[in-house]
């Protein structure tokens, strides 16, 4: 009888708290269709590369990718030489003159993605007391998946200000409110196969980007749990087999 | 030609060893077991099965793995983003943990429902609930390992937790952080710690199986063996062992390829950081049983002790059960819910410890607690007394 009422009670604590939400919670992001969603699905490459373009276009200024190394650029679906052509246009550093003074030169294949803050302090303040966050795994963090990401790069009004204390309305934000300027505006980039590179088009591309940079290996492991799940299948109707055979003799 | 006598002995060696290691093979391939045994006797298989795999996968991690503050989170990284295969040995190893953890919990169930405890296999439960014991212990310093932020926080609430201990407590607590704070010390005692018992799992393993053979394995109806039947257990069970690895290895691979969210904490997938606690610090699965205890006892000694003893009872069983000469009285509708007590009891600590700790689920905790502690200390020690009675 006590734990009847104790489930009753849990029951409607529970379906309490589920209607008094916090009205500031972030707003239910739409349902998009992503091609990497799904037991089954698998990455856009093209969307992927579109989206890296969109990503050092309008992302690259502000966030890092501190996990990645040029040479992981190969799992989009670039060759060697073209990784090279692309590390090249990076700059990254490379320890200090005879004045003390930071030296550049481009980056390789080995390199990590640079951070385009020198640390956190300089981060901070050029941030208005902010560190943009790294998006090394984003999409693994980021309560909401893509389609909350793709809501909050085209959720904002049609003339966004910042607010002070406050930072730009947002419905897909926590609060409903985030300190990022709209990053995207549409034409950051030109999209070669001359898809019109619209806000819409740029977020759903960079946010496919973003996907990958935080699972670059959901494919081939979608890949192997086929291959080797009906392996073990056909495994395992051949034990099932011998082990019917084999019992069949003993007296039950 | 000095060698030659050293030679000469090599080679009268190794047939001699080939034939002790033959024939222990055959003792053990000839192994009688009762013919009644079910599925659930093929848990064990499946351990060494998922331990063997931890080893391994484990074994090669290691490689790149580097047990810094400053470095752990980047080298479990590049482990996942560029190590060849890196992605698979490490899902593996994750997935690895939280199956070997439910199937050790299977194990455990199926020995208290059979009461597998009973003499002669006393030392067989004790060597198995010190299995449990380190392998907690393994699996918690692994889940520190990576350094993300429940890695971190977990370190942090883990070193409070025993330092909460009266006397040496402090003194633990530097021991097992290494200074104030999680750090590269504590990284440094959790690598070792995790590397170690590992070896010393499977030593006790070993011990335990050939402790199973020794005294003969228990069975569903505890009958002796002479009125059950007996089957070697090559070939009878050495395939449905195999069968059942099988099945447990597809189940694997739906985890690990397609549902791997089922099991990872995307909060460790940011970076340890210690000025920023995150909203909700949750264990791993398999601990929140024992989370829930601790949260759910106002004082921090209180709740250690209590999650600790509900570990520690375990070794106890095998003497509380006073109703030794009574095989399996109850009946199995009665047995089941029984057993189902402190499963139900742990699930509900779990459910609470997954939530803030206060009102209801203070109370779920609170019973939840009192359900798992009286299967032990009450039903158990008066079983006997009950369905002795019963009957007469």
């Amino acid at each position: 009888m006590v734990r009847r009422c104790v489930a009753i009670g849990a029951g409607l604590l529970w379906a309490w708290s589920a209607l008094a939400q916090p009205a500031r919670g972030p707003a239910p992001a739409v349902r998009q269709h992503w091609s990497f969603t799904g037991a089954l699905g698998h990455f856009d490459l093209t969307a992927v590369q579109r989206g890296y373009a969109v990503f050092v276009g309008s992302c690259a200024s502000c966030h890092s990718l501190s996990q990645l190394h040029f040479s992981d650029f190969e799992g989009m679906g670039l060759q060697p030489a073209e990784v090279a052509a692309l590390a090249a246009t990076w700059q990254v550093p490379n320890g200090l003159d005879a004045e003390g003074r930071l030296r550049h030169r481009a980056a390789r294949p080995d390199d990590a993605l640079p951070s385009p803050y020198s640390g956190p302090e300089a981060a901070l303040a050029a941030n208005q007391g902010v560190v943009p966050p790294d998006l090394s795994r984003i999409l693994q963090v980021y309560p909401g998946g893509p389609d909350r990401l793709y809501g909050l790069l085209v959720g904002y009004g049609p003339q966004p200000v910042r607010q002070i204390g406050h930072g730009f309305s947002n419905p897909y934000a926590i609060g409903h409110f985030t300190a990022m300027p709209p990053p995207l505006h549409g034409n950051e980039v030109k999209y070669a196969d001359g898809t019109v590179p619209d806000v819409q088009a740029e977020a759903r591309d960079v946010t496919t980007f973003l996907a990958w940079v935080s699972a670059p290996h959901l494919d081939q492991r979608r890949r192997l749990g086929v291959g080797a799940g009906l392996y073990l299948c056909f495994l395992a109707v051949l034990f099932a087999i011998l082990n019917r055979r084999l019992w069949s003799d003993v007296r039950k | 030609m000095a060698g030659k006598p050293v030679c000469q002995n090599g080679q009268g060696a190794e047939p001699a060893r080939q034939g002790r290691l033959g024939a222990w093979a055959r003792a053990y391939g000839r192994l009688p077991l009762p013919a009644d045994l079910n599925w659930l006797w093929t848990i064990g298989a499946i351990l060494c099965a998922i331990l063997v795999l931890m080893l391994l996968t484990g074994l090669t991690l290691t490689l790149v793995y580097t047990p810094d503050a400053g470095l752990a989170f980047g080298s479990v990284e590049s482990i996942e983003r560029r190590m060849p295969a890196g992605w698979l040995l490490r899902g593996m190893h994750m997935t690895g943990a939280s199956f070997f953890m439910l199937a050790l919990y299977v194990h455990l169930l199926r020995g208290l429902y059979y009461r597998s405890y009973l003499p002669p296999r006393r030392g067989v439960w004790l060597s198995g609930c010190a299995l449990l014991v380190m392998v907690m212990v393994t699996a918690f310093a692994g889940y520190v390992l990576p350094w993300g932020q429940m890695s971190y926080w977990g370190a942090d609430v883990a070193g409070k937790a025993v330092g909460a201990f009266p006397l040496a407590g402090g003194w633990l607590e530097g021991v097992f952080l290494g200074g104030d704070a999680p750090g590269t010390p504590t990284l440094h005692r959790m690598f070792a710690l995790h590397f170690g018992l590992a070896f010393l799992i499977v030593g006790v393993v070993v011990g335990h199986i050939a402790h199973v053979h020794a005294r003969g394995s228990s069975s569903p109806s505890a009958r002796p063996a002479g009125a059950t039947g007996v089957l070697p257990f090559h070939p009878y069970f050495t395939v449905r062992d195999m069968l059942a690895i099988v099945l447990v290895a597809l189940a694997f691979v739906g985890v690990l390829c397609f549902w791997p969210e089922l099991i990872v904490e995307p909060a460790n997938y940011r970076p340890a950081n210690p000025l920023h606690t995150p909203a909700d610090i949750e264990p791993e699965w398999y601990f929140l049983p024992f989370y829930g205890m601790m949260q759910a006892v106002p004082f921090k000694l209180g709740g250690l002790l209590l999650s600790g003893g509900a570990v520690a009872v375990l070794f106890a069983v095998p003497w509380l059960d006073r109703a030794m000469d009574v095989p399996h009285s109850a009946p199995v509708v009665v047995r089941l819910g029984l057993t189902g007590l402190p499963v139900c009891s742990a699930v509900a600590v779990a459910c609470a410890g997954l939530h803030h700790m206060q009102g209801v689920w203070m109370l779920v905790a609170r019973l939840g607690m009192v359900g798992y502690y009286a299967y032990f200390l009450l039903y158990l020690p008066l079983a006997g007394r009950l369905w002795r009675g019963g009957r007469v």
